[in-house]
């Protein structure tokens, strides 16, 4: 077997990242003052990290005796994960609730968490997938809780440790039964089984069962009990990592299961229900919530379920629409977290009444605001809405059309919270005295940035697209 | 289909949406609306290209096509036709007035009211100029923005119940639409507007399609059942987004159908069409009856609204030429005189801060000006003979009495209410006692400024309707052509017969009963 080294580009260039935050945890800490230098050489060395996964796009190959697969889909998503670790880097650079001496930790878990989901986007094997998977999670569960000596931060870890470990339970109990059942752990084996409930039941009930671990870091309809809760409990620049970039892990993972196994009638009408119960609950559960972040998180909720809607096309064309799709979800929530973060006072959780009158305080984190809400509503002429014409178009008459009506309806039920976070921006006046946190004037920059991405994503989706199009013919052809 | 060199209506729609781009940079509030009309007028000069528009030719003029997203099939297409040239004008002439309207009411929050405005002129062209369905989508979606903001922020005392109920309805509508979308995208290939107008698709596909694309334009017309979000858009709403939701955004749901509905599932608009008479009956009467009631200025122009709008679908959906005809006309009307009447309003809010019509009476012998202007477009609101409206009317009436007297005589009583509420507003206005207009100036000089020119077109309409007919005769007749031949090649022939008609009058006996 060739060894090939430059395949590994982006990962050896997290794990430099990683060695970087290492040495540095190592070392005395630098005075409290924050004047030192400490962790904002991390989201430039993100940024470069960014550039190195764009140059590895084209690459493609097998590594370590066919568990590693080095192809389209795993760059697409290595360079969303590059992406992902560089902008929430970038917004935790600050983090209040952290100290100045423990930040170089607290970064070197969310690295470490990037490079388990760069390692889950190359995973061809059942048991690397198991183990990347473990990788990325194990820093988020340390990092969770990480919120000085607040009791719901504590909540919110333990709650996250326990579901994850049950999710994974679950995974693993499904694996055992394909393995049982198909004698092997390959994908690219696995993929020429049969995979219906006639022909082989057990192995169903095993890729069922070992995709609820997937469906739990996508936070689908039932197992999303964790995500509200987490958001909520932990500190906003944690949330903003931990509600995107593990998103992305689990979709690459679901659409190469989706690409390899070829799942039958079973499987497929299984993820079609969870979908529209996870967009219908997700958003109805919105409605009623007053913290952002709560809000946030039942909006994930649903979002999971239009990601779902690609998977259930299981086409090359709803593949490409759901890693697309994941990819804008990305930016989306990333956008939101921004102003989140930029507008709460020492990293306190914010209300929809704290942003009333944003308009006159932060205009351009307003107008930023308004524009990731209304890309989470999916209204044009952002990126939210062309990615879900993708996705609805791919799924059009493939025999679930109801679950397309669904989620366009889910559109109408979305709506009103979204609209209601632009309403408290710009209709309701602030209240006299009350204090707020003056943004930073690069908050606003870098967030104008996000938004303007998401803006030009949703009027030329082809410069981005065609990486994931291409992605998804290699694997589904 | 001629093909031009430099592409006009890309300048024209995207035009305003630039000028966006500078309003931040400009800090002096007097500055800001000094440029935004200036905007506008050039806006106008740029539109004078559209003067090259054939109006012998059926087809789509001024074209441009360019690969968007290859994948899935998405092209920029933009291209007018007769229908879509007489809104673009309409929209264009709106912009200046629209800011010439607001000069004082509009008092806080300058730059980005008018930011509003100009991102509303550009999604508004570019609905009426798309030929992709998606691209079609998003400026018909792109709208709902910056209208949302204007109720919002610039509106009455319930304008957050109103801003969002006019959001959530006319989301909730066009959802669905795009679900039709995507399913003609699948069944004919394409989403270019003439290619899916050149298939014929199975009854059933037709049936849903039409379903789900007629929920989205009754919502935005707004037909009878569906009407519940505009009085209290109207109310709430700033003058100028009343007159832009007056004169603009009603008329997509009415462009929509002649757009969408009846050339792509012309078997289906057949079918349908006794339930689609009988809302738009149903629509004349009751916002005739509802408009005698009201004691808001305001609200009873926005009944009016139903009922004007009414005559379009009815001119619509009766499928003659004469019927067409009318509806557009009523359309290119009802924004003329709908607007000026809400302007109007506007003018007079700024001096009572009321819209009572009890808190506006005996205007007639101290404002004078004022008075010959809103009895002008009163007049015209009715349909009184020498008006613009009274074309639209009675065309859209010869179509009906062609097609069926019975439906004919059942409309006549709703022109009839017209006059009887627009009369009794202007008495009321014009004579009534108590009056409290004693110390009130009358019309000054920018409110003579952009009532002149819609004064003018109700005049030039009124009397001399021939242009603007000939303009849009080709595009409606090929409409209709297509229409005509269309449904004896389906699987489901329900052919406007002689019989089909009588059982769409039984039908709409049937209903109505």
């Amino acid at each position: 077997m060739k060894f090939d080294i430059s395949l590994l580009l982006p990962e050896l260039f997290q794990i430099l990242i990683i060695l970087g935050l290492f040495v540095q945890t190592l070392m005395k800490p630098e005075a409290e003052d924050g004047k030192g230098f400490g962790v904002r050489w991390v989201p430039w060395a993100a940024a470069a990290g960014i550039a190195v996964s764009v140059y590895s796009l084209k690459l493609s190959g097998s590594l370590f005796w066919d568990t590693y697969q080095v192809d389209g889909l795993s760059q697409f998503f290595k360079m969303a994960v590059a992406l992902g670790f560089a902008i929430a880097s970038l917004n935790a650079v600050n983090t209040p609730t952290v100290k100045e001496a423990q930040r170089a930790d607290y970064f070197l878990f969310f690295a470490l968490s990037s490079f388990g989901l760069m390692l889950l986007a190359s995973s061809a094997e059942l048991i690397t997938i198991y183990i990347s998977l473990e990788i990325a999670s194990y820093s988020l569960y340390a990092i969770i809780p990480l919120r000085g000596n607040d009791p719901q931060a504590a909540e919110a870890g333990i709650k996250y440790i326990l579901f994850g470990a049950a999710a994974t339970a679950v995974a693993l109990f499904g694996l055992s039964y394909i393995l049982a059942s198909q004698n092997t752990t390959y994908l690219h084996v696995l993929a020429t089984k049969p995979w219906s409930w006639s022909a082989a039941p057990m192995a169903v009930v095993g890729i069922t069962l070992f995709m609820v671990g997937f469906f739990f870091k996508l936070a689908l309809f039932p197992f999303h009990f964790w995500c509200p809760d987490v958001y909520d409990g932990t500190s906003n620049e944690t949330a903003a990592f931990a509600a995107t970039l593990p998103k992305l892990g689990a979709v690459v993972v679901l659409i190469r299961l989706v690409a390899l196994l070829k799942p039958e009638i079973e499987i497929i009408t299984v993820m079609a229900i969870l979908s529209a119960a996870s967009m219908t609950f997700g958003n109805l559960a919105a409605l009623v919530q007053k913290d952002v972040k709560r809000i946030l998180g039942y909006s994930s909720v649903a979002h999971a379920g239009y990601v779902l809607v690609g998977l259930v096309a299981a086409s090359a064309a709803g593949l490409s629409a759901a890693g697309f799709y994941s990819l804008i979800y990305l930016l989306m929530n990333l956008t939101c977290f921004w102003v989140i973060c930029s507008l709460s006072r020492d990293g306190k959780n914010l209300m929809l009444d704290d942003l009333n009158g944003l308009y006159q305080r932060a205009p351009y984190l307003a107008f930023i605001l308004a524009v990731g809400a209304f890309a989470l509503v999916g209204l044009p002429p952002t990126a939210g809405f062309i990615g879900k014409l993708f996705l609805l178009t791919a799924a059009w008459n493939r025999g679930y059309n109801w679950l397309i009506i669904i989620a366009a309806l889910n559109t109408a039920i979305s709506i009103y919270y979204y609209l209601n976070i632009v309403r408290h921006a710009y209709t309701h006046e602030s209240e006299e005295g009350v204090q707020f946190q003056e943004p930073r004037c690069c908050s606003s920059v870098w967030g104008g940035v996000l938004a303007a991405s998401l803006l030009i994503l949703g009027v030329l989706p082809e410069s981005v697209f065609h990486w994931m199009e291409a992605a998804a013919r290699q694997i589904m052809p | 289909m001629t093909q031009t060199t430099a592409p006009i209506l890309s300048i024209l729609t995207f035009f305003p949406l630039a000028a966006c781009f500078v309003l931040p940079f400009i800090k002096n509030e007097k500055t800001i609306r000094f440029f935004t009309f200036t905007v506008g007028i050039v806006e106008i000069l740029l539109a004078l290209p559209l003067f090259r528009f054939d109006i012998t030719q059926p087809g789509y003029q001024f074209v441009e096509k360019y690969n968007w997203v290859p994948q899935w099939g998405l092209t920029y297409y933009l291209g007018m036709d007769g229908i879509s040239l007489l809104m673009v004008l309409l929209t264009i002439l709106l912009l200046p007035l629209c800011v010439m309207c607001s000069w004082n009411y509009i008092s806080k929050r300058i730059k980005e009211f008018h930011f509003s405005l100009l991102m509303m002129t550009s999604a508004c062209i570019g609905v009426f100029v798309a030929l992709d369905l998606v691209l079609f989508y998003i400026f018909w979606e792109a709208m709902l923005v910056p209208m949302f903001l204007l109720i919002a922020v610039w509106g009455g005392p319930e304008r957050r119940y109103a801003s969002v109920k006019f959001f959530l309805y006319t989301l909730a509508g066009s959802t669905m639409l795009l679900v039709a979308f995507i399913a003609l995208y699948k069944a004919g290939g394409t989403f270019s507007i003439p290619d899916l107008t050149a298939q014929t698709f199975p009854f059933r596909f037709q049936f849903w399609v039409f379903l789900a694309m007629a929920l989205a334009f009754a919502i935005k017309v707004p037909m009878f059942p569906f009407h519940t979000w505009l009085p209290a858009a109207h109310v709430e709403a700033p003058t100028a987004g009343s007159v832009l939701l007056a004169s603009i955004l009603l008329k997509m749901g009415a462009y929509g159908f002649l757009r969408f509905c009846l050339p792509i599932t012309p078997d289906a608009s057949v079918y349908f069409a006794p339930m689609m008479i009988a809302i738009s009956v149903a629509s004349i009467l009751y916002g005739g009856f509802v408009a005698l009631g009201q004691k808001d200025m305001k609200k009873l122009i926005a009944y009016s609204s139903v009922a004007h709008m009414g005559f379009v679908t009815l001119g619509i959906f009766i499928f003659t030429i004469r019927g067409f005809e009318g509806a557009l006309m009523v359309m290119l009307n009802h924004g003329i005189t709908t607007g000026a009447l809400f302007m109007l309003v506007g003018a007079i809010y700024e001096r009572s801060h009321s819209r009572e019509i009890v808190k506006n009476m005996g205007l007639g012998k101290y404002l004078p000006g004022y008075m010959f202007f809103f009895g002008l477009f009163a007049l015209s609101s009715l349909g009184f003979p020498g008006t613009n409206s009274f074309v639209g009317e009675m065309l859209v009436l010869i179509g009906v009495f062609k097609a069926s007297p019975w439906i004919g005589a059942i409309v006549i009583p709703g022109v009839m209410m017209g006059a009887a509420y627009m009369l009794r507003l202007g008495q009321k206005l014009a004579w009534g006692e108590p009056t409290q207009a004693k110390s009130w100036n009358d019309l000054s000089l920018r409110e003579w400024g952009y009532l002149v020119p819609l004064a003018i077109l109700v005049f030039y309409i009124g009397l001399a309707p021939g242009l603007t007919l000939k303009a849009i005769d080709p595009s409606l007749n090929r409409v209709l052509d297509r229409f005509a031949v269309k449904p004896k090649q389906a699987v489901v022939a329900v052919a406007p017969t002689a019989d089909t008609q009588k059982s769409k009058v039984a039908g709409l006996f049937s209903l109505s009963r």
